[in-house]
């Protein structure tokens, strides 16, 4: 549809136009705001915890686990340079050998949800599958942040 | 001809051009949920005349829901 209209602008007379293609969805699946009746707040962008602690593959465990555990938070995920999500060091992957490096202790590929999927669906499938938290990340895999069960249902009512 | 952008274009169009971003779809899609400071101006209406909410001089970012 999008680009029908910026034909027809550039036919009434409009020299700089511009069409993006990949549209509102792209937008809200890339975390970034969006306003109306629905707006953000319904959607799972807006309540993801964006503090969760990352690091990186070369990282010492025990450094990571002492900034973590200074933060107050029992995981981390593991980002690439452009904040890629590569694993996730759960509780258990936090007080591994020291011996090990992040890439053997990680959960590789974790399961992860879009900024702008419905809290109400998310919510639902987190009962369902008895899950406490679900990572979001964007739709190129840029970690945006950790969506908590209790703040999903709080949310929600 | 009209360009093809992504997103980051577009965040830097509204950033250093000031360019106006305009929905195209129907009324309540745009009032569902649009971008911040969309106006809308749904394809079916889209004449000279609805084109006059428009600054000829600054660029005009059009956008639907996806590849549609």
């Amino acid at each position: 549809m999008s680009p029908r209209a910026a034909a027809r602008l550039a036919s009434i007379g409009f020299t700089r136009v511009f069409d993006y293609v990949a549209g509102k969805a792209d937008w809200g699946a890339a975390g970034l705001p969006l306003e109306g009746k629905s707006g953000s707040a319904t959607r799972v962008g807006a309540h993801a915890r964006r503090d969760v602690p990352t690091c990186r593959l070369d990282e010492p465990l025990a450094e990571i686990r002492e900034r973590v555990r200074r933060a107050d938070w029992d995981t981390c995920f593991v980002i690439d340079e452009e904040g890629v999500v590569l694993g996730r060091l759960g509780r258990s992957a936090l007080q591994s050998d020291d011996e090990l490096s992040v890439e053997q202790a990680m959960t590789r590929g974790p399961s992860t949800i879009r900024p702008s999927a419905r809290l109400n669906d998310v919510v639902a499938r987190m009962r369902r599958q008895n899950l406490s938290n679900l990572p979001v990340t964007t739709s190129d895999g840029q970690l945006v942040g950790l969506l908590a069960r209790e703040d999903a249902e709080r949310a929600t009512g | 001809m009209p360009t093809p952008i992504d997103r980051e274009e577009v965040q830097r169009l509204l950033a250093e051009e000031n360019g106006q971003l305009v929905e195209v779809l129907p009324p309540g899609e745009y009032e569902h949920e649009h971008l911040p400071g969309a106006i809308n101006i749904p394809l079916k209406t889209l004449d000279a005349e609805a084109a006059r909410r428009l600054d000829r001089e600054r660029p005009v970012i059009v956008y639907c829901h996806d590849y549609q």
